[in-house]
């Protein structure tokens, strides 16, 4: 791997990472907001409008961010992955103008009516915006998805062209857009940003509810987030399910790396824990023997293609990184699901905001769906290597020609100063938001006239 | 070769990139004029009214620079690989610029102290003018043309960046979006801000007319290939003349006091400048200024025509819709700037 590549991978990881923070928080914060804001028009209870209020006000300051990092992601492909650009620009430059043009512009333009339009449309009006704005940013989601996903498994095209002047051409572009894992990709990514937006809204109200402050306004946020949560955690289940049958279908060697499994064609096993050491071809850990052949075929004994069906040029070289991403994601899921629905039980039980070291726990739990984004995303970008298209294009093949490693390097220094500041002032101003608090009329201690039939919870 | 409308589909795409472009120097232009300007207002009343003025809007305004690089890299890959990857350096500042200019926006009014308020002040004037330094930058290098050989391949340095004609550009665009911003800050505010902006208009529309003059001059002397057109094409020389009165109209706007006019005559030259120059590069995107062999027409670059013929497709839906928010936008927050709760 020479410097340029090296530099420019850690450049692109580095600057899609930080911005990968934010949008899935404004999109699951956005429905949020939209559930907050229609029970306000529907109900007229100013608690709602309170909380929408403040909900706002740090939804701006998040998608502020996101966007000002997000441009900076379509221009990489340009500035550092100019052969890749002209490689996939008929495909992905589709998929990434649409989402200019049916997403971004939607979520843009009333993004600015939800912010400062309060005294300037009506509350129906302004609801409108609130749901654009959210529709905006997961059609966003979709199209990058789309994206990405084509580079995942490649369908609808065609390769003109040889050697460096090869290119992919469009022949279907539902194909291309509804390619093998389009769906399941997309499902998963979105229900990971409902995980990430409703655990902010959990982790704030839990904290007003210890503190005593804001007891009415936080206790109805978090009945909000915790529905949003809970069905989103189930609905994480079956979606990352049907995304490791298409990896184990179309990306057979990203699969192996998954669960460290080296053998050419044998059962495979499924690890809860482990460590994989690469270099002597060994798992150990805590493991379902065939479990991974059983998930797969639902056969114990079904053998799987491991490692060394494929040449070593073609096999993902940080095989342990793969599997330690991809195990830590599962077992967070599979955590939010305990939570989740045992804070359902026990607003059921009503005992819920009663229960301190639970509260303390949804605290600190908004920590838990950004790792597993985050995870995530290195293990199936991670393991997708050494391609940068799956089959078709080498990372290695496709940076720009033009660019010196020293330049990638400056940039990488400034892109990492700036991003450094930037998450220092985002936390310092989400917490004196949080610290500031809600601006209601009667400092929400006593009770509003809720109307409990409203009110999406079970008690 | 594929048409719609009896003009083939690369044509349609390098007439699409051009509005989208022009969308967006009209639109940002102003965000961009108005933050230039930005360390001119004294009180801190004016600066907030100032950065009201365009708080609603100026993320609407960037999506249509989101839309043209989306266009440009779904439209004509090789392009948009060959024009960031040569201009790296310049470009990842454009990017650091417009990240700064957007936290300074949305970070100014989240504290109350003074030395804060300064602080994203200054990152907001400086940004801006660096966002439009490193465009007109850009622009009048592919004006020179870039040294590309026969294969399309870079051979220069970056210090060749830094000439004095691509210095001139990038103060004329500066001057431009200055004036274009106190046109549009006039319309948004009253009293002694207006009174202030009016002065303001008047000196940077003087300047502007300056850097207009000079830029036209050393156009038609170094730069001669942007010209050539004229000579095959003598009636389209009604464009440079309407340029020119359609400039003067700004003087005259601003000495009658209609501003508004003066906003929508900047606005118009700023798209006949950008027409100006696409009808000196058509049919090609980038230029070779060491081998005409180098330079990128819009037939080589292009992708796919069924891609281009979907993508039409998208932009014929879409671009009305952008075009109904952007109307929808400014229409909710006509008007001149009052300051609310909810302002930054």
């Amino acid at each position: 791997m020479d410097n340029v590549e090296l530099l420019s991978r850690i450049q692109f990881a580095f600057t899609i990472a930080f911005h990968y923070i934010y949008p899935p928080l404004s999109i699951g914060l956005g429905v949020c907001l939209v559930v907050m804001e229609g029970l306000y028009l529907k109900t007229k209870d100013k608690v709602y409008e309170e909380l929408t209020r403040f909900w706002v006000r740090i939804f701006a300051l998040i998608f502020g961010i996101g966007v000002a990092t997000g441009i900076v992601m379509e221009f990489e492909f340009g500035t550092n992955w100019a052969v890749y650009s002209r490689y996939v620009g008929d495909i992905f430059g589709s998929a990434l103008a649409a989402e200019g043009i049916f997403a971004f512009a939607l979520e843009s333009a009333f993004l600015g009516v939800l912010l400062f339009g309060w005294n300037r449309v009506s509350p129906r009006v302004h609801f409108m915006a609130t749901v654009l704005v959210a529709l905006g940013s997961i059609f966003s989601a979709l199209w990058i998805v789309v994206a990405n996903s084509w580079q995942q498994t490649p369908s609808g095209y065609r390769i003109e062209g040889e050697g460096m002047q090869a290119r992919a051409i469009v022949t279907n572009f539902w194909d291309m857009v509804l390619n093998p894992s389009s769906l399941e990709r997309y499902s998963h990514v979105l229900i990971g940003a409902l995980l990430s937006g409703s655990f902010l809204v959990l982790s704030v109200s839990a904290w007003y509810i210890l503190k005593k402050n804001y007891t009415a306004h936080a206790q109805a946020a978090f009945r909000i987030a915790l529905w949003v949560a809970g069905i989103a955690a189930l609905g994480q289940l079956f979606t990352g399910h049907k995304s490791a049958e298409v990896v184990t279908k179309y990306q057979p060697a990203k699969l192996a790396t998954m669960e460290g499994h080296f053998e050419k064609s044998a059962p495979a096993d499924m690890y809860l824990v482990g460590w994989v050491n690469a270099n002597e071809q060994k798992t150990t850990g805590l493991k379902i023997p065939g479990g991974l052949s059983f998930l797969v075929h639902q056969d114990f004994k079904a053998p799987i293609h491991g490692l060394n069906s494929f040449k070593p040029e073609d096999r993902p070289t940080a095989i342990n990184f793969v599997f330690q991403t991809y195990h830590l994601m599962v077992a967070i899921g599979m955590t939010l699901i305990g939570l989740t629905w045992f804070g359902l039980y026990m607003l059921y039980r009503k005992k819920l905001f009663e229960t301190r070291w639970l509260m303390q726990l949804f605290v600190w739990a908004v920590l838990l769906p950004q790792i597993a984004n985050q995870v995530g995303w290195y293990t199936a970008e991670v393991g997708r290597q050494p391609w940068v298209v799956y089959g078709l294009l080498r990372t290695s093949d496709a940076l720009s020609q033009a660019v010196k490693a020293e330049h990638v390097l400056a940039s990488l220094i400034l892109f990492t100063l700036v991003y450094v500041l930037l998450l220092g002032l985002f936390l310092y101003l989400l917490n004196k938001k949080i610290q500031h608090g809600l601006d209601v009329a009667n400092n929400g201690e006593t009770s509003s006239r809720m109307n409990p039939s409203f009110l999406p919870m079970i008690e | 070769m594929d048409t719609v409308l009896g003009i083939d589909l690369p044509t349609w795409w390098f007439l699409l990139i051009g509005a989208l472009i022009s969308g967006y120097g009209i639109l940002d232009g102003f965000d961009l004029g108005a933050g230039a300007l930005h360390l001119f207002f004294r009180k801190e009343q004016s600066r907030r009214i100032a950065l009201n003025a365009i708080g609603p809007v100026w993320d609407g305004n960037e999506v249509w620079l989101v839309i043209g690089a989306g266009a440009l890299f779904a439209a004509f890959p090789l392009v948009y690989g060959t024009i960031l990857s040569v201009f790296y350096l310049p470009f990842i500042l454009f990017l650091v610029a417009l990240i700064f200019r957007a936290i300074s926006i949305e970070f100014r009014s989240k504290e109350p102290m003074r030395w804060w308020h300064q602080l994203w002040d200054v990152s907001y004037c400086i940004s801006s003018i660096m966002i439009s330094l490193l465009l007109g930058l850009v622009l009048g290098n592919l004006i020179q043309g870039l040294p590309l050989n026969a294969r399309h391949e870079f051979v220069g340095r970056l210090r060749d960046f830094f000439n004095p004609y691509a210095g001139l550009i990038a103060i004329t665009v500066v001057s431009l979006f200055m004036m274009h911003g106190a046109m549009y800050l006039l319309m948004k505010t009253e009293d002694r801000l207006y009174a202030r902006l009016t002065i303001i208009a008047n000196n940077t529309s003087k300047f502007f007319i300056l850097c207009f003059i000079a830029t036209s001059n050393a156009t038609l002397i170094y730069v001669p290939h942007m010209t050539s057109i004229f000579k095959s094409h003598p009636e389209l020389f009604v464009l440079p003349m309407a340029a020119v009165l359609i400039v003067l109209n700004i003087r005259r706007s601003i000495e009658k006091r209609q501003y508004r006019r003066g906003f929508i005559s900047s606005s118009i030259t700023t798209a006949l400048l950008l027409i100006l120059f696409a009808m000196g590069l058509y049919p090609n995107l980038v230029l070779s200024n060491i081998d005409p062999k180098g330079n990128i027409s819009i037939y080589e670059a292009a992708s796919s025509d069924s891609s281009l013929r979907t993508m039409l497709l998208f932009a014929a839906i879409g671009m009305p819709l952008v075009a109904t928010y952007t109307v929808f936008m400014f229409w909710t927050f006509r008007g001149k700037v009052k300051l609310e709760e909810h302002s930054y």
